[in-house]
């Protein structure tokens, strides 16, 4: 199976892409990614391994393994979505799958941050609006839906279904600042600043040699 | 809000900006980092096409997954090799120093860095490991990050995060005989709660705690942790400094002086203001040993299991899960119960003193039958100087095992596990259901002295007994 890796990169504003749905409340990260696959090296095979023992399961039902979900990206779910244990894996998995952004009637807080961390709109939406897009979706599962974050609009097959993004997660998407370790490398004259003037990193130099400085 | 603490001075000189939202980019001084947090940064970092900035300030070592029989390699867990082999690439790669096995310096990351004078007074330092704190001893701001933190210290030497309040926690007086600092930051922990730090930084300071040693205070920074607090610290005074001076990163001759002088500086003046205030005194702490699966669940050797009715309200369901679960009677000593495993070792108590203390009790005595009995020491350096000093001897002769340096049975992410129900006496930090590698297993905190008086005995002993019987010899 090919995993998408061009991974979500500076300002985002739009995405568009096809849909999966996934029903049921209450799916937490232990399902997304079981903890067996913890002990790894590298996020890498994490997208092969989402939902693995769902899929296991359902043997090839599951709607990360049906054909025509294949190269989908906007993941629909229903109410609090990523609710247990707060690992950074289970984001991680969705998004090597391909999944760019999840439409849903709520979410768990600490799954909400990890996804912004990476880059991706967790959006929420009342939950006749969430059925209503999932039963579209189903009849039409090859058309595009189209994430507006600042209009908060999710375009699908002639009908504006309206969602909502907390304001500060917005705010990060839209102007490219959910990227942290970008946001902290931006900060180069500083971290200098910081670097020649703390002793132990200047052999404890005369003019720097007891606490307060200016 | 605190003001004039040593962990106030700290964060101001390492603040780099703050950010939107609230939160301070902070700079990083020592960033360590071991194989089992750090390839799936490594790969992150890669994936976004940046480099590690500071490689000098980056150290490495290898601890989590050793095996602590035969350290040849390839290891025979096929997952443990990849992960080293991993961490060897990423070092060389990117130009950091690896403290590797044979090195002469390998072992847990948290003995080692002070061990080498890399843990120095003033320090910001971030390790991908919770027992980070264990570096406070020495006057540092040190705490343990997630894997995306590592990544990103990585890749700036410098992370977000919030400034935590701070609690200064006051010991009087002077600990007994036959007490170590393992029996004090438990007392600690069963006071305050596993939560009662959530959102502060400890500040450990009073007449029992200047009085420790080096190794004792990093016993007690290193389980701040499991009191909640994500850094625990004690201010630096000359027994730092004694400590530090002529270790292989420590300031040299031409600097130290002002390194010393610096260092004073940093400690928190009279007139700081702290955000809490806890008072203790050392003389009313007892040999401690945990009953239950959280380190707070503990008591004095020669006190009772507590009954339900005598817990507050928010610790009653806790004691009921951790009844069924050790398989222990509420109302019972805790004295005189049997026990399969002996382990001595970790980074809260694998340092050399701890095996001194351990040897003393153990020295002429045999472990009682059918009792598994190892001493893990924390490092090669630590094991080196056992070795020169005869004490590896003292415990082959007693029918404990010694072993090679590392984390084993700490967490069981290497050979060294328990079986089924076996219950151990542990020198370890945590005593959570399943952490010693079996899903039913049971661990028993308690310093490495009490460790060996359990191995002998077959039994949670009292080790003031056995040093008081030893030395009527
Ligand atoms: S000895 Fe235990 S607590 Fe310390 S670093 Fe190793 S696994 Fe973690």
């Amino acid at each position: 199976m090919s995993i998408n890796t061009s991974f979500p990169k500076g300002v985002i504003k739009k995405i568009s892409g096809r849909c999966i749905v996934l029903h049921g409340d209450d799916i937490d990260t232990d399902r997304i990614i079981p903890a067996r696959f913890l002990k790894c090296v590298s996020f890498q095979d994490l997208g092969e391994q989402v939902f693995a023992d769902d899929r296991t399961e359902l043997k090839g039902m599951h709607p990360f393994d049906i054909t025509s979900n294949k190269g989908a990206s906007i993941l629909v779910v229903n109410d609090n979505f990523g609710c247990g244990s707060s690992r950074e894996h289970a984001p991680q998995a969705l998004m090597r799958w391909g999944i760019r952004a999840v439409i849903g009637q709520s979410f768990a807080e600490i799954f909400y941050g990890n996804c912004l961390a990476l880059g991706i709109p967790c959006a929420t939406t009342s939950k006749d609006m969430v059925n209503n897009l999932q039963a579209a979706i189903k009849h039409y599962s090859q058309k595009i839906l189209e994430l507006d974050l600042n209009r908060n609009s999710a375009y699908f097959n002639g009908v504006n279904y309206p969602i909502s993004i907390e304001s500060g997660a917005l705010e990060m998407l839209t102007t490219g600042q959910w990227d942290a370790t970008t946001q902290l490398i931006a900060q180069k004259d500083s971290l200098e600043r910081v670097i020649s003037r703390l002793p132990y990193l200047n052999n404890f130099e005369d003019k720097i040699k007891t606490y307060p400085r200016n | 809000m605190s003001s004039g603490t040593l962990y106030d001075k700290v964060w101001d000189l390492h603040r780099v900006a703050d950010l939107p939202g609230g939160s301070t980019q902070l700079f990083v001084g020592l960033h360590l980092i071991h194989e089992v947090t750090s390839p799936q940064a490594f790969a992150a970092l890669e994936e976004k096409g940046l480099r590690v900035s500071c490689p000098d300030r980056t150290i490495a070592t290898v601890d989590h997954i050793v095996p602590t029989t035969s350290q040849l390699r390839p290891f025979a867990d096929p997952l443990a090799e990849e992960m080293l082999s991993t961490l060897e690439k990423n070092c060389q790669k990117h130009s950091i120093k690896l403290f590797g096995i044979g090195s002469g310096n390998q072992g847990i990351v948290h003995v080692i860095a002070p061990e080498l004078g890399l843990t120095q007074p003033g320090m910001t330092i971030a390790c991908g490991d919770s027992h980070t704190s264990t570096h406070g001893a020495f006057g540092a701001i040190a705490f343990g990050i997630g894997t995306s933190q590592v990544r990103d210290v990585l890749a700036s030497q410098s992370l977000t995060m919030n400034k935590l309040k701070v609690r200064r926690i006051w010991f009087d007086g002077k600990l007994s005989q036959g007490v170590y600092a393992k029996d004090l930051i438990l007392h600690v922990i069963r006071t305050l709660g596993v939560k009662g730090g959530v959102g502060f930084a400890y500040e450990f300071a009073g007449p029992a705690i200047t009085s420790l040693s080096m190794e004792e205070r990093m016993t007690i920074c290193n389980m701040a942790i499991e009191g909640g607090a994500r850094c625990g610290y004690i201010n630096p005074d000359s027994t730092t400094f004694n400590y530090l001076k002529g270790r292989v990163h420590a300031p040299n001759a031409t600097s130290w002086e002002q390194a010393v002088q610096w260092w004073q500086s940093l400690c928190s003046d009279e007139t700081a203001i702290f955000d809490d205030e806890v008072k203790f005194d050392a003389t009313q702490i007892s040999p401690t040993v945990t009953w239950g699966i959280t380190p707070a669940q503990n008591i004095a050797v020669d006190a009772k299991i507590p009954k339900p009715q005598s817990l507050k309200d928010s610790e009653r369901l806790i004691a009921e899960e951790a009844f069924s679960y050790m398989k222990v009677k509420p109302g019972e000593p805790i004295c005189g119960l049997p026990v399969d495993v002996c382990f001595i070792g970790s980074c809260t108590n694998g340092r050399i003193s701890d095996l001194r203390a351990a040897a003393q009790v153990v020295q002429g005595k045999h472990v009682a039958k059918g009792i598994k009995a190892f001493v893990v020491p924390g490092s090669e350096q630590v094991a080196q100087t056992a070795e020169q000093e005869g004490i590896h001897n003292i415990f082959l002769e007693a029918g404990f095992e010694w072993r090679e340096p590392g984390c084993s049975m700490c967490l069981a992410m290497n050979p060294d596990k328990l079986e089924g129900k076996q219950i151990s006496a542990s020198s370890s930090n945590r005593n959570f259901k399943g952490r010693q590698g079996s899903s039913s297993g049971r661990t028993l905190l308690m310093s490495p002295a009490m460790v060996a008086a359990a191995a002998i005995k077959g039994k949670v002993a009292d080790v003031r007994e056995i040093l008081r019987e030893s030395q009527t010899y």
